[in-house]
């Protein structure tokens, strides 16, 4: 008999967007010194996964987003998306940057269309992708303005669709809400989760928030401080769809609690370090 | 209980037009712009009409007046002919350093190699005077005017050489831009395409508005060499028979003409950016 799970795991076997981060290490060699960033971080990411890099400021979870953007090179160690080492950056790994990053002289609907611009996508077809996104995070009506005409929400819902329409395998998040006021980052954080049960393309997502790791992610990589490692994996079994009401749940308190407990320590340190 | 009520007083009303005045000044940019021109002749013909002498010596001078006398003479002459043979010198030599400013200046900031193969002869160049090269130019081109429009050429390329490298090099700099690109699968000449040329188009736009002004600021200079016709010929011409008040027109007129293409080369920057922002306090 086949079960729910053998068949999520086909799925999963078969799905583009796999992950694995071997030994990797990141050291930066100032004169003196060596500043050990990242020290041996074993990862392994399923097809289709929503994972959230969670930890202190100066734990590295940033720099480990970048290793596998191919924008850092590592010092030893290796990345792999769909068995493939990682070398340099490319349209495989969409990236949702922190700032506001969409092109200040293109318009919304010439940012989402670039990638595909680039890929030689025919014009047509440019087209109905891109209007579909934009449809899907409420972006139509905006299409012909330019980023100083948007909100900071619009401009990162227009930077996550400029990502996502071009189909990445991994789609990796480095504090894409952290700039935003409190209400709009709930919202925005519920319409990733609504475009991502569509897509389900893999997800790492870097924060420094618990509620959001939790809100989130299928699981939560807690990250440690000098030098920069993962400290532990945390399961997230809320079940999905989730609704921002969830956080009130007692589940999702317990949740809380125990990562907050994991990160204290880590916070405490990196703190001292100051 | 009492009513209070504002009786108006004679002065009321002189108050009432000394402030929407006030507001109307305060509030309309173009009036605010012509007075300051007002404001700029009217001190000076009054500095001249006292004969103003403290540090600065206004005796001299010409007032507005006298210049505007001579100006009146030589407009009822035959200006184009001055007119057409300045802003033709000007416009050769702005466009060829417009075209080689902007070309050589991206590719400065984008290769290496090219830096190091013709900044440094150039930034040599860069700080000499347009005046100094005047026997050169005498010497190394075949007729005045080809001079003529090397010495305009001068004043405009060096600003819009450096603007350009300046302008690829920030954007160059700008991570994130560039991580942008290459995450979308750009490759060297989409990064130059669609990121560092726009992105330095600011720059490149303000050295031009700066190259088109220095382009008329060399005119003079330039026409040191002109036999017979231009703007800054009659200037200098009026220096050597010590005929003062068309010296004030010519500069005037120079100075008028550099701010109007200034201003339109400006206009055209922004027509094509129209996705910049400016914002300053009103």
């Amino acid at each position: 008999m086949v079960t729910m799970q053998q068949i999520e795991q086909e799925r999963r076997t078969t799905l583009k967007g796999s992950v694995q981060v071997e030994g990797l290490s990141v050291v930066y060699r100032r004169k003196q010194y060596e500043n050990g960033v990242l020290d041996s971080i074993q990862l392994a990411i399923q097809p289709g996964e929503f994972v959230c890099l969670l930890g202190p400021s100066g734990c590295g979870k940033s720099t480990l987003l970048n290793v596998i953007a191919g924008f850092i090179k590592p010092s030893s160690g290796y990345v792999l998306v769909d068995q493939t080492p990682i070398t340099r950056p490319g349209a495989d790994r969409g990236f949702v940057f922190q700032q506001y990053s969409l092109l200040p002289w293109k318009t919304t609907f010439q940012n989402v269309e670039m990638g595909l611009r680039i890929q030689g996508v025919s014009k047509a077809e440019r087209t109905e992708r891109v209007n579909d996104y934009l449809n899907r995070v409420g972006l139509y009506k905006h299409r012909n303005s330019y980023p100083h005409q948007l909100s900071g929400g619009m401009q990162q819902r227009a930077s996550i669709i400029r990502a996502l329409v071009n189909s990445p395998s991994v789609l990796l998040m480095d504090e894409p809400f952290a700039a935003l006021d409190a209400q709009t980052r709930h919202m925005m954080q519920e319409l990733l989760l609504s475009i991502w049960d569509d897509l389900k393309t893999t997800v790492i997502f870097v924060t420094h928030d618990i509620e959001e790791a939790i809100f989130l992610g299928d699981r939560i990589c807690t990250m440690g401080v000098h030098p920069g490692r993962i400290k532990s994996e945390i399961p997230v079994h809320l079940p999905r769809p989730r609704h921002f009401d969830d956080t009130l749940s007692q589940d999702f308190i317990d949740l809380h609690r125990r990562v907050f407990d994991c990160i204290r320590e880590e916070t405490m340190k990196s703190m001292e370090a100051c | 209980m009492t009513v209070m009520v504002s009786k108006p007083s004679p002065m009321g009303w002189v108050n009432q037009l000394a402030m929407t005045a006030r507001t109307a000044i305060l509030q309309n940019r173009p009036l605010r712009q012509l007075l300051s021109l007002v404001l700029f002749f009217g001190i000076w013909q009054i500095l001249s009409s006292i004969n103003f002498h403290f540090i600065i010596n206004f005796q001299f001078l010409p007032s507005p007046l006298e210049v505007f006398r001579a100006t009146i003479k030589f407009m009822t002459g035959n200006p184009w002919i001055h007119f057409w043979s300045s802003i033709q010198r000007v416009l050769w030599g702005y466009a060829i350093a417009s075209m080689a400013g902007v070309l050589l200046g991206v590719l400065v900031g984008w290769f290496e190699v090219v830096e190091d193969l013709t900044m440094p002869p150039l930034e040599i160049l860069r700080p000499i005077p347009a005046v100094a090269w005047i026997p050169l130019a005498i010497l190394m081109f075949p007729n005045a005017e080809t001079g003529m429009v090397y010495i305009t050429f001068l004043g405009a390329f060096f600003p819009i050489l450096i603007s350009t490298i300046k302008g690829v090099e920030s954007t160059l700099g700008d991570t994130v831009l560039i991580r942008v690109g290459q995450c979308l699968g750009a490759n060297p000449w989409h990064i130059f395409k669609d990121i560092v040329i726009p992105g330095s188009m600011p720059s490149i736009a303000s050295g031009l508005t700066i190259g088109m002004g220095n382009a008329w600021f060399c005119l003079v200079t330039a026409e040191i060499l002109a036999g017979r016709y231009g703007i800054g010929y009659i200037t200098w011409e009026s220096y050597v028979t010590s005929n003062y008040p068309p010296i004030v027109m010519g500069m005037l007129l120079i100075g008028l003409m550099g701010a109007f293409s200034s201003w339109a080369v400006d206009r055209a920057a922004r027509a094509l950016m129209p996705w910049r922002v400016i914002k300053k306090q009103s």
